[in-house]
């Protein structure tokens, strides 16, 4: 958010309460008074998340009929479906903050909306499903467990519910990966170009570091979030090599070391310029992720039409006849 | 007061009105509220709640309200309204004393 945007003037004495009220830890409900700074953030904040888990249907969904086996296409049919699902809880949250999720729809179908970059990024091989699993999912499991605490109630209970089921996201992830890694040599390298390609998205994920986040402050400042992006980022990395040591497969980045003094993973430097080009339009599929949840919405008007049609005609045989 | 500030558009390419859902576990335990559809109607709603709030056996038992019905207390009367119990400590059983060494 640039700084010269004009922040309304707050009854000074209604932010101190509200302030007090968020450092007492206490959950804030959407009657409730709050900054209109908050409820902005919260808007943006969750309506991208929410169209993040929308749009990530696609990257996978281009995989379900070409899973490579019965169990593992009812899993992936059930993480997507879940996915779904997550978009809803999100949209629910946002809207007790009084915003409309047909308003919020269309700024996605428009395009002025945001979301997860990481999206933006091709599913070209069968080992990407596990590599999403593993490491997509994964490092929106760190994320949400922090937002499960957050300051306002529902994106907290929307985050509660989430988290526990994206592990199972995660684990069906990663029993792709293993799999694969321990299959022919073929599999193994399928298995380590899916890592390849997508650790250094993955790490994007969390968002720019700390000193090039501008919304960071404010959102720590009010509790929606309790850790910054580089915390978060770094937590992620010090969970996941280990996962990757014990199945064989490397972490692309000859920088990566362990600190024994810190005991983090110290990760090599992030290619920032590939992340605002993505963020800003450029990645490999922002336009085909786009025009194929145009697409989905298009094609399915008819359906929301005939269950606006249904209901008028059940209305109609309840209400008793005029004459 | 009505869940006033909550969207419940019915025209053009609409989302539907807004239902609350509330579900309840198979422990027992009462209905909790777990979120909101939106449907066209009542049955539309419990379809729509069992499919995001339910996929894991969550629930046994499925309420769904239209979010406009719903009567609630507002913040601002929170003090008010609630300080019927402020000034009675003797409702909590910490209230009472019981001699030293006898387990209750």
């Amino acid at each position: 958010m640039p700084a010269s945007e004009q922040r309304p003037q707050e009854d000074p004495k209604r932010l101190a309460e509200f302030e007090a009220r968020i450092a007492r830890g206490e959950s804030i409900e959407p009657k409730d008074w709050m900054p209109e700074r908050y409820r902005k953030q919260l808007v943006r904040m969750m309506s991208q998340h929410a169209h993040s888990e929308v749009v990530g249907m696609l990257p996978e969904g281009n995989w379900i009929t070409r899973a490579p086996n019965l169990r593992r296409k009812m899993a992936l049919l059930a993480k997507v479906q879940d996915e779904a699902g997550h978009g809803l809880y999100i949209y629910c949250g946002t809207e007790t903050l009084g915003v409309d999720r047909q308003e919020l729809v269309q700024q996605l179908l428009d395009g002025t909306a945001k979301y997860s970059s990481i999206f933006n990024y091709p599913t070209l091989t069968w080992a990407d499903m596990g590599a999403i699993g593993w490491l997509v999912d994964g490092a929106a499991i760190v994320n949400q467990t922090m937002l499960a605490k957050a300051s306002y109630g529902p994106y907290a209970r929307a985050m509660v519910r989430i988290c526990k089921e994206e592990n199972f996201h995660k684990r069906q992830g990663f029993e792709i990966m293993t799999t694969l890694a321990s299959g022919t040599p073929e599999q193994k390298a399928m298995a380590q170009d899916a890592l390849d390609r997508w650790w250094w998205p993955s790490l994007m994920m969390f968002g720019p570091s700390d000193k090039d986040s501008p919304n960071s402050a404010e959102l720590l400042k009010w509790r929606v979030k309790q850790k910054s992006n580089d915390e978060l980022r770094q937590r992620f990395v010090n969970l996941t090599v280990a996962q990757a040591k014990a199945i064989g497969l490397e972490i692309p980045d000859p920088d990566l070391q362990y600190n024994e003094e810190t005991e983090d993973w110290e990760f090599g430097p992030i290619d920032w310029d590939e992340f605002w080009r993505v963020v800003k339009g450029d990645g490999p599929c922002n336009r085909e992720r786009l025009a194929a949840r145009r697409q989905a919405h298009d094609e399915g008007a008819w359906v929301r039409e005939a269950a606006s049609a249904y209901a008028a005609k059940r209305a109609d045989e309840r209400a008793p006849s005029a004459a | 007061m009505a869940n006033d500030s909550r969207g419940n558009g019915a025209s053009g390419d609409s989302q539907w009105p807004l239902w609350e859902v509330f579900t309840q576990p198979p422990n027992g335990a009462p209905h909790e509220h777990a979120g909101s559809v939106h449907a066209v109607d009542a049955e539309h709603a419990l379809q729509n709640a069992r499919d995001v709030y339910a996929r894991r056996n969550e629930a046994v038992s499925i309420w769904v309200v239209p979010s406009s019905v719903i009567t609630a207390s507002t913040p601002e009367d929170m003090g008010p309204f609630f300080d019927p119990a402020n000034d009675k400590p003797y409702r909590h059983p910490q209230f009472y004393k019981v001699p030293r060494g006898i387990r209750m």
